[in-house]
């Protein structure tokens, strides 16, 4: 893309807390940015119509559909991607390591997107019953689990986030 | 460590997976890379008349556009090939890029490569193709029907192939001589597998090696390889690398040589540079193979005391537009040699008839023809309990092979090597409850609850670890079932594994390292286990058809024989001691009934390679492959039972309960285990319910997004009750057979007996798949409800 490309739009966001500032097409879509702009490659696209949740980020701490987003709309909010959740792979988040702990990915494909749509929710909601999580879950496609070890590992999880006082 | 065989050791693939720093094929990218978009037919059945790509080349950011003429006049194969053939198949030739004819929506007609995939999806739109619509035809009846368009002048009447197994006269003669005979019409629904990854893959050839470098979402790296070398490229393989980076599940829909990594080769090889192309949602949903479309009728034949005489079965099988990968073998072989169920059955005949429809390819998809065949069995069985007046457990028990029958020789080919079908229907009758949830449904019925209580039961074999070579070569595979396990111990006592299985989701890392920690007494963490790379692998045949612990792991446990008996050797020599006089326990080796003497593992490996005092004529090193070829299929086997609740005045059903009892044989990760049935349970409960991928009649495909296709979510699903009975495989060295599949194998007959059952008062004998609140509506009020 080219600064004096008409279509060039420069957008200004925060992703996983640090400030980037890129030249983008107005069409290009959120997930596609932060994928191959910014290498943030831990959200995937699974349908880009919006019905999986592969691709889920959070929008100022809200979950969005990032295939259903444009990145000129970030512009002045936050992003968080999956990546922002865990130090590293010796230091999970509570999350990350209920997920672990009780299997609840297989391919790992819908993972990320499961992760940061159950983020809020158990901020939201720290004692869910499992009924509220099998709702909570219903907007993300997993086609590996049938979903029983998600279950048990977002109970899991919050039983784990509520014992640390409600933070990773 | 010994023991840990059995244990449900957390899995190491998943680190990297949680913190999104998995890497699948739409991860990579490679310096100077370009991206593909496929221009495809929006027609189901079309004559091309021209194909402009004058407006699409000049776009900016173009770099070339290729047509199937472009193919046809380079120097590669440029077809896709089918991997089995039958007597007398017809095999019309499938080019990579459609050149004359499409025959689907989706069919391949150009391909533009762009500097990026925004500006080759624009420079698609401007590929001008002069198409003439033809009369298509996409269901499998119709398209065997007089005067039915014909996609193939090569195959008269849209067949494909005729095939039959069985004695047709001895079933012929049980049907003659029974006392209730029971025939049912019956569809299995198409489905389409929904990966939540889509298919793609990214080429990379160099023009100054000759080398083609291919990641791409595939199932069994080295079989993309030999077909793409054999029919679509003609590289030779050894200039080949095929690279299975993380693949986001596949289900049998990632096993095929599809066109598109062809395409996407032959592109790279063009312009010299790497080529990604990558699927959208609805593009995968077009042209991915899909699964089952049967349309089948069944009899059953039974004498007076409810003893099966005979089961005889035709059945039309959609092979869509052309022959995919193993598509010939999934209605035959993975489906005729089924139809025996868990039974004694004296004569069985089945026929069935490949044939050609204008929509995409069916090849195999979770299950592949073992979910048909239990549909058809299990739902005959249900009929033949109402017809003669038994109850669904008592017929089934009365014609279980029994326990004592093993080995049993069925009428369809196989023979069963173990089972013990009362174990697993007693298990899961006391898990259910049952005889407390019919006394329940008797009660609510008595008192005329609108809320219909159906229970279902199913008890279901499959045949998988797919499979002997020298069997399946004579029934027509293009290549063996083997597997390859390689076991390369360092000097200083760790050890890599090389398995040919190639995983996307199952755990072999985690599961193939139990395998080698328990053999040689050392921690899972000594241990790596390596797949997915036909530069690092031997060549192996992948991961399908539930085989990977059963014929994977089994060659990885052989190449261990050879290592443990290599070392065995070396530790003989270091021990002054007859080499049988020596054994190995517990990290080390011993010298029989001399408690004193004994070697510790890493002594002797490392004198493996220090080679300063091997025994006479020992090479240096401790590496063993092992090549394993099974001796006969795996027999997993089980009985499921569910509830479901359908609301009379709506029609919807609620699935309450899912009580699953599998029979996998030994269990190396429990954990993995329980986590292949819940997706399996999924899978099939999704196509008894809600799956079903519709094409309109002249070739549309009208369900080819997720809001068109209802994928099963997680309110949609109970909480698994699940259990296993163990009755080890007898012929391969871990005992295991198999679970990636038992669970889509067994649901679909489970629910749909449930809801035929919660249906009966209405006079309901059989209800097709999936299960909508319409159908079931209609059936309730077409018999007076």
């Amino acid at each position: 893309m080219n600064e004096s490309d008409p279509r060039s739009i420069t957008v200004v966001t925060t992703v996983n807390g640090e400030r980037v500032e890129r030249q983008v097409e107005s069409r290009l879509l959120l997930s596609d940015f932060l994928r191959h702009e910014l290498g943030l490659t831990g959200t995937h696209v699974g349908c880009e119509h919006g019905v999986c949740g592969a691709c889920t980020v959070l929008f100022d701490g809200e979950p969005v559909r990032s295939c259903l987003t444009f990145a000129v709309q970030a512009q002045d909010h936050e992003i968080s991607t999956v990546e922002s959740l865990a130090p590293g792979p010796e230091k999970l988040h509570p999350i990350q390591q209920a997920f672990w702990e009780k299997h609840g990915l297989q391919c790992g494909f819908c993972t990320g997107g499961i992760l940061m749509t159950m983020l809020p929710f158990l901020e939201e909601n720290p004692e869910p019953t499992e009924d509220d999580v099998r709702h909570a879950l219903s907007g993300n496609l997993c086609r590996c689990t049938g979903y029983q070890h998600i279950v048990d590992a977002v109970l899991h999880a919050a039983a784990m986030m509520r014992s640390d006082g409600g933070h990773g | 460590m010994s023991g840990v065989i059995g244990t449900s050791v957390k899995r190491r693939e998943d680190a990297a997976l949680l913190i999104g720093k998995g890497k699948y094929c739409d991860d990579f990218t490679l310096p100077n890379m370009t991206h593909a978009v496929i221009v495809r037919s929006p027609y189901g059945h079309a004559r091309i008349n021209s194909v402009l790509t004058t407006e699409a080349a000049e776009h900016p950011g173009v770099i070339a556009v290729f047509t199937g003429r472009d193919v046809v006049n380079s120097d590669i194969g440029g077809v896709v090939p089918t991997g089995w053939l039958l007597p007398g198949i017809k095999t019309p030739e499938h080019p990579i890029l459609a050149t004359d004819t499409v025959r689907y929506a989706g069919d391949g007609v150009a391909v533009v490569v762009a500097e990026d995939r925004y500006i080759a999806r624009d420079a698609a739109e401007l590929v001008e193709v002069d198409y003439e619509p033809l009369d298509a035809v996409t269901d499998v009846l119709a398209a065997v029907a007089d005067g039915a368009p014909q996609l193939f002048e090569e195959a008269p009447g849209n067949i494909s192939f005729d095939w039959d197994l069985g004695d047709a006269e001895a079933t012929a003669a049980a049907f003659d001589r029974a006392a209730h005979t029971v025939e049912v019409d019956l569809r299995n629904n198409r489905l389409i597998p929904h990966a939540v990854e889509p298919r793609g893959c990214l080429a990379s050839f160099d023009d100054t090696s000759g080398e083609l470098t291919l990641y791409v979402t595939t199932q069994n790296p080295h079989l993309h390889r030999l077909l793409m070398s054999l029919a679509s490229l003609n590289l030779p393989e050894h200039k080949m690398r095929i690279i299975a980076p993380e693949v986001g599940g596949g289900f049998g829909s990632k096993i095929h040589h599809y066109p598109d990594e062809a395409i996407a080769s032959f592109c790279s090889m063009q312009i010299g540079r790497p080529v990604k192309w990558i699927a959208t949602r609805s593009e995968t949903n077009l042209t991915d193979a899909h699964g089952r479309d049967h349309a089948s009728h069944a009899e059953i034949a039974l004498d007076a005391q409810g003893k099966i005489l005979g089961l005889r079965v035709k059945t039309h099988a959609a092979m869509g537009a052309y022959l995919s990968t193993f598509a010939p073998a999934v209605p035959t072989y993975l489906y005729g040699t089924l139809l025996s169920g868990q039974y004694d059955i004296p004569a069985i005949h089945v026929q069935t008839l490949g044939v050609f429809t204008n929509t995409s390819p069916v090849d195999a998809y979770r299950g592949a023809g073992r979910p048909e065949a239990t549909f058809v069995v299990e739902r005959l069985i249900d009929m033949a309990a109402d017809a003669t007046g038994l109850s669904v457990v008592e017929i089934r028990r009365r014609n279980f092979v029994s326990k004592d029958d093993f080995p049993y020789q069925t009428a369809v080919a196989l023979a069963y090597d173990s089972g013990n079908y009362d174990g697993a229907m007693d298990r899961a009758l006391e898990l259910s409850g049952y005889e407390a949830l019919r006394a329940e449904q008797k009660r609510r019925r008595e008192a005329g609850d609108t809320k219909l209580m159906g229970i279902g039961i199913s008890s279901f074999i499959e045949a998988c670890g797919l499979a002997p070579s020298q069997v399946v070569g004579a029934l027509g595979a293009q290549a063996g079932l083997y597997e390859s396990g390689k076991v390369r111990v360092h000097p200083t006592g760790s050890v890599t594994v090389y398995t040919g299985s190639s995983a996307h989701g199952q755990g072999h890392e985690t599961t193939f390292a139990q395998v080698v920690a328990d053999r040689l007494s050392i921690d899972v963490d000594q241990v790596e286990v390596v797949h997915g790379d036909t530069g690092e692998v031997p060549f192996g045949m992948g991961t399908y058809g539930s085989r990977s612990a059963a014929v994977g792991g089994s060659a990885i446990s052989t190449a261990l024989d050879k290592v443990i008996a290599k070392s065995r050797k070396i530790a003989a020599h270091m021990l002054e001691a007859s080499e049988d006089d020596v054994v190995f326990e517990d990290n080390a080796f011993h010298v029989r009934g001399v408690p004193s003497k004994s070697q510790g593992w890493g002594d002797v490996v490392l004198a493996a390679y220090l080679a300063h005092n091997l025994p006479e004529g020992l090479e240096p090193g401790l590496e063993e492959t092992s090549f394993y070829n099974p001796e006969n299929f795996t027999y997993p086997f089980g009985t499921h039972i569910c509830v479901v609740e359908i609301d009379s005045e709506t029609g919807a059903v609620e699935l309450q309960r899912y009580v699953a009892v599998d029979d996998v044989g030994n269990v190396i990760n429990p954990m993995i285990v329980d986590g292949q049935v819940h997706g399996g349970l999924a899978q099939g409960i999704g196509q008894a319910l809600w799956e079903h991928a519709v094409y309109s009649d002249d070739g549309q495909l009208l369900s080819g997004t997720l809001l068109d296709y209802a994928v099963p979510r997680a309110h949609n699903l109970p909480f698994f009750e699940t259990d296993r009975t163990v009755t080890p495989c007898p012929h391969n060295p871990l005992g295991v057979k198999g679970v990636g599949e038992a669970g889509s194998i067994a649901s679909p007959a489970t629910v749909t007996n449930a809801v035929v059952d919660a249906l009966s008062p209405y006079g309901v004998k059989h209800m097709d798949m999936p299960l909508t609140p319409e159908k079931i509506w209609r059936a309730i009020h077409r018999n007076g409800g």
